[in-house]
């Protein structure tokens, strides 16, 4: 039995599309992080470039067998799931063993990705999730293979032994004052945090590469400036218990996870009021965590908390669907 | 539910498959989760527990049924209670003498088997409907089916976590960490979850909407 031709042709929306699709977005956001790896390449050496390619080579496995089980065109080259291996690889201590970051962002791309029905659908920050599987999975290597940071002596820089200044941050001020090292001679902190010449994670240490992307995302509008300022604001208003609030600001992921973790679409509130709760609340709980949490960085778990109460938000700052007053009902 | 009537009951295959696959109370009915996840870091105290509630869900089945003349059934679930309670106080004791050193570990769970929702909602659903012998194979269906689900869940995740398997060592090193923390064994037996699931696909019974979990 034939069926016959239809007259009528049906689709859902989206009916009118713009010339831009989630692939050429999330290529863009890899761009724009581009950046604050070459930073990480110059400050820490050539194994940065390893840790990012094993993180990119772990999610994007995960993400296209869970294709292929599903039975559906493999979605790696849509560009997300390098992002979610990037931004992975940001978070990570540059001296960590190799295989690690690929066990981290398969692990991460599985259960907060994949599991969950691919992109889209996810409940939490997929990257996010892959650095709280590592920092569960590796807590030693994960807290303890900082390097000093050597600037334009690739290859050659050396195991930092000891904490980093964000993790002494809790300790007091001679602690920090310890823990800083390899910065150049001369140079005043805050300008070396604000740089990026300092102990820490792969793709946070420089301020200034990580807003020279995130200023690329929103000249191109693929960002607004909600999110990420309501996290600082956030993080500014629990500075005061900070022993250091200069450093406190300007170290650890904070503007790695602001610019770049919070503002995920699939993860953050649609509506203003809900994406100025949601980021005030990273900001105040990546706060607590630091000054009296038991770990040193919160801006991971903090945006993981929030990402839980998005559906709430978007439930409770729902726009009113009243028609127009003078429609007819 | 004051008519007690003895129904015809099904045969004793369909009730072990039920407590075994059907209606396993780790991996369908999700029951006991806490103490399931809390105590399988090793197959050993995974294996005690099981044990526990294997034996004290077969007696507790057995004397609710046989005590059917006598319950009023306005206070069953107290007098399910105490009888759940006089068995788990014999296997605590039991227990307590003869394997102190896992005892230790796992006892305080051994105490609270008398919270356990799959023996009191066996006695209930079952036990008080039918006689003594298959009040025993359905208990003994479900008790084995928790005691499975411990055994499996604590194999998979002291291999993942700590690289052996009953205290041998497999290999020297804690492949995964995670595992071993409360939150790896909610994932342990997610997918294990999910593995039960996907056997009913291959027998070609379509997954109830209750197992889907969420529905995306």
């Amino acid at each position: 039995m034939s069926m016959p031709e239809p007259h009528l042709y049906l689709s859902t929306g989206p009916h009118i599309r713009r010339g831009r699709t989630t692939a050429d977005i999330m290529w863009l956001v890899n761009l724009s992080l581009a950046p604050a790896l070459l930073w990480a390449v110059l400050v820490f050496g050539w194994p940065v470039l390893g840790i990012t390619l094993s993180a990119i080579a772990g999610c994007a496995l995960a993400e296209h067998l869970a294709c292929k089980v599903r039975g559906t065109d493999s979605t790696v080259y849509d560009g997300s799931v390098v992002c979610t291996g990037l931004l992975l690889a940001y978070t990570l201590p540059p001296g960590i063993p190799l295989w690690m970051p690929f066990v981290g962002g398969a692990l991460g791309v599985f259960f907060a990705k994949t599991v969950f029905g691919g992109l889209g659908y996810n409940i939490f920050n997929v990257a996010l999730v892959g650095r709280a599987i590592m920092m569960a999975t590796f807590p030693v290597e994960m807290t303890t293979t900082w390097l000093t940071p050597g600037f334009g002596q690739i290859g050659g820089v050396d195991a930092l032994s000891g904490a980093t200044p964000l993790v002494s941050l809790t300790g007091g001020p001679e602690a920090v004052e310890a823990a800083i090292v390899g910065l150049p001679e001369g140079m005043s902190e805050g300008l070396a945090f604000l740089l990026g010449l300092r102990p820490g994670s792969v793709g946070e240490v420089s301020v200034l590469m990580i807003v020279a992307g995130a200023g690329f995302l929103l000249w191109q509008k693929i960002i607004k400036l909600t999110i990420p300022l309501s996290v600082l604001g956030g993080a500014l208003l629990m500075s005061p218990w900070s022993p250091d609030p200069v450093l406190y600001m300007l170290s650890g992921g904070l503007w790695l996870g602001a610019f770049f973790m919070a503002t995920d679409y699939v993860t953050s509130p649609s509506t203003l009021k809900g994406q100025i709760v949601f980021g005030v609340g990273i900001g105040l709980l990546t706060g607590m965590i630091r000054n009296w949490g038991g770990y040193p960085e919160g801006i991971c778990y903090a945006i993981l908390l929030m990402n839980t109460m998005t559906p709430a938000l978007e439930e409770w700052f729902r726009p009113p669907r009243t028609a127009p007053k003078g429609t007819p009902s | 539910m004051s008519t007690a009537t003895t129904r015809t009951s099904p045969p004793i295959g369909t009730l072990l498959m039920r407590g075994l696959f059907d209606e396993n109370p780790v991996f369908r009915l999700a029951l006991s989760l806490c103490p399931a996840v809390a105590v399988t870091t090793t197959v050993k105290n995974g294996v005690m527990l099981g044990v526990a509630v294997f034996v004290v869900q077969v007696l507790s089945s057995v004397s609710a049924s046989l005590l059917r003349p006598v319950i009023i059934p306005k206070i069953r679930v107290p007098l399910f209670v105490i009888i759940i309670a006089i068995w788990v106080s014999v296997m605590d004791m039991v227990l307590a003498a003869f394997y102190p050193d896992i005892y230790a570990e796992v006892g305080l769970y051994v105490k609270l088997i008398v919270a356990f929702a799959i023996i009191i909602s066996r006695m209930e659903l079952f036990a008080m409907k039918h006689p003594p012998m298959p009040a025993f194979w359905d208990g003994f269906g479900m008790g084995l089916g928790f005691l499975v689900a411990m055994i499996l869940t604590g194999a998979l995740r002291e291999l993942l976590g700590s690289g052996s398997v009953f205290g041998i060592q497999i290999v020297d090193f804690n492949p995964l960490l995670l595992v071993i923390l409360p939150a790896g064994g909610f994932f342990t037996i997610g997918l294990i979850m999910a593995l039960f699931n996907w056997v009913d696909v291959k027998r070609g019974i379509a997954v109830k909407d209750d197992y889907k979990g969420c529905h995306g």
